[in-house]
């Protein structure tokens, strides 16, 4: 069994990286410069120019892109390339309705298989596997990232998609899935299936799952361990960047090695923008070398974590961070969608409550997630009759049901309970313990 | 006939009742009539009262979500049939009823029956057209 999927990358030497990574980021800054109009005012405003640009040593200089560019230029103004040239699109749910898209030319889709073929691979996957991917398929990166690079090592795809987890059990059982690919909690909701049904480990053949995009701890990960007998990998990805796999585990599991031949990491200050030393959390910031489409420079994730160049036991050289252990904004992922508190409350007022005082409660049971929107009653939405406010209920929960694509429970509360402070409202209660 | 309601929401949590009714007395608000409808979750407590546009100002002063609904009410006979005999009035005239509560009046001889209806001046008529009477 093969290691590694391309052991030249991923075992270069520190000083290859140094001159392939320095070469990459200065033509990767030549085409935007040229090609992204909004990057090119920002580098001109502090007169960079792209020749500036030597080497990765020079990177803390360019400016940073934030996720309010890609709103702002809804949806196509930051790509890079005529559309012509585009082979796919993807979408997360952006802040305020409208979704974060994003767009790939062919040679994007090949280096973002390759990425996650690296972490099939790394994760003991090889030809003969049967890769059973349980991410969504559709604008979610999930499902189809891992569907091309579980194609691109050679190994066999079962894109089984999310949902029907009857249907996923019996999959498991009868097509011989040696890989699963799916979110922590819903391998553990597929552990609760299995022994709900009496189905005992040897009836299926799992050896090793990759779980990613939404946050989990060790704990999880023993118990994913225990439960479906398997080992289980660590991914990470977000769709700005490409999707699963710029951030993969190895057999080391201690700490995920970022793809930095494709993708350069910095870990910064989130209030100043300096950039850390090794070992100290600040926010994840990425920088695209190799795309084409929409190499984003320096973007700002808002994942907290901290990275190490110390050399792991694997004998891969690349870079490795730690999970993230939080995020410096309001972000919640659940049930592995995206979720900013100003979408439930954009929510809220069109549906008519003027000044919604709310407030959103995760909690995690049988391993799926739960969101509870307590929202205060006042004039504008309390009704005389339980039904009026049943309707109500009804109608902010299909307002989050197409805003969001996840269901929630609605709980209208007195007026006052819900306690006011000063300056930024606290709005999230997250009772899942994930950090 | 028709009088004003007052409805307060309440969450559904031990004691909460008690602590509002107790906001009512202390404010020296005399209930007449009241009910509770009640889900999982919360419930709308509905009281007649003398003064309903002072008492929603009091109530609201104190925090509550509050707010008047006109009600019908109609005096009845306090005997078997009393109630049914207006139900099936309104009923064969195809007016319905969102919900309703009944008390004893003064008299022991005849209750008030308090009626939420969306039709309500047809009701009102239908009601006077058969001699019945309201509460003022």
């Amino acid at each position: 069994m093969a290691k590694y999927f391309n052991e030249a990358m991923e075992t270069a030497t520190r000083d290859q990286l140094y001159h392939l990574q320095s070469y990459n980021l200065s033509r990767t800054i030549h085409h935007v410069y040229k090609n992204m109009p909004m990057y090119r005012e920002r580098m001109d405003a502090i007169g960079l120019k792209p020749e500036d640009i030597h080497s990765i040593d020079d990177l803390h200089k360019l400016p940073f892109t934030y996720k309010q560019d890609l709103r702002d230029g809804y949806p196509y103004g930051m790509f890079c390339v005529e559309p012509k040239n585009l082979i796919r699109i993807h979408a997360s749910s952006g802040t305020t309705g409208k979704q974060t898209v994003v767009g790939y030319t062919q040679n994007d889709i090949d280096l973002w298989a390759e990425c996650a073929a690296r972490a099939l691979v790394a994760a003991g996957a090889d030809k003969d596997d049967f890769v059973h991917v349980s991410y969504g398929y559709g604008l979610f990166t999930g499902g189809l990232g891992l569907h091309d690079g579980a194609q691109k090592m050679g190994a066999t795809v079962i894109p089984a998609s999310s949902g029907n987890t009857a249907r996923q059990v019996t999959m498991l059982q009868d097509f011989g899935s040696s890989i699963l690919c799916c979110t922590p909690s819903y391998a553990l909701f597929i552990a609760d299936t299995l022994k709900e049904q009496g189905i005992t480990l040897d009836k299926i053949h799992l050896k090793a799952g990759l779980f990613g995009a939404e946050p989990w701890t060790e704990q999880m990960r023993a118990e994913i361990e225990e439960r479906l007998g398997i080992k289980a990998y660590d991914i990470y990805g977000l769709s700005e960047i490409s999707g699963p796999g710029v951030a993969y585990d190895c057999e080391c599991q201690n700490g995920m090695h970022i793809n930095e031949d494709h993708f350069l990491i910095e870990i910064i200050d989130p209030d100043t923008g300096e950039v850390l030393p090794d070992g100290e959390q600040g926010e994840v910031v990425f920088t695209c070398i190799t795309k084409e489409a929409l190499p984003l420079i320096r973007y700002r994730t808002h994942d907290i974590s901290s990275i190490t160049h110390e050399k792991c036991a694997c004998g891969r050289t690349f870079v490795r961070m730690q999970k993230p252990c939080g995020r410096s904004d309001d972000m919640l992922i659940i049930r592995g969608v995206n979720v900013f508190p100003s979408q439930i409350e954009s929510v809220l007022l069109s549906c008519g409550t003027v000044d919604p005082h709310y407030m959103i409660y995760v909690d995690r049971k049988n391993n799926l997630d739960i969101m509870e929107i307590q929202v205060e009653v006042s004039a504008d939405n309390f009704s005389d009759h339980v039904k009026g406010m049943e309707e109500m209920a009804a109608k902010i929960n299909a307002g989050m049901q197409s805003t969001l694509g996840l269901a929630s429970k609605i709980t209208f509360v007195e007026p006052g309970t819900i306690p006011r402070s000063e300056g930024k409202a606290k709005r999230v209660v997250d009772k899942r313990k994930l950090h | 006939m028709i009088i004003k309601q007052i409805s307060i929401f309440v969450e559904n949590k031990p004691g909460r009742l008690a602590e509002i009714t107790k906001i009512i007395a202390k404010n020296n608000i005399n209930i007449r009539a009241l009910s509770v409808a009640d889900t999982t979750h919360f419930g709308i407590l509905r009281i007649i009262v003398d003064d309903p546009e002072e008492v929603e100002r009091v109530l609201k002063a104190e925090g509550l979500t509050v707010s008047i609904t006109s009600v019908i009410t109609a005096c009845i006979h306090n005997r078997p049939g009393g109630l049914a005999e207006v139900l099936e009035l309104l009923a064969s005239n195809d007016i319905t009823i969102e919900y309703m509560y009944a008390f004893i009046a003064k008299s022991e001889n005849e209750a008030y029956v308090v009626m939420r209806i969306e039709a309500e001046g047809a009701a009102v008529e239908l009601l006077k057209e058969h001699g019945f009477t309201g509460m003022e």
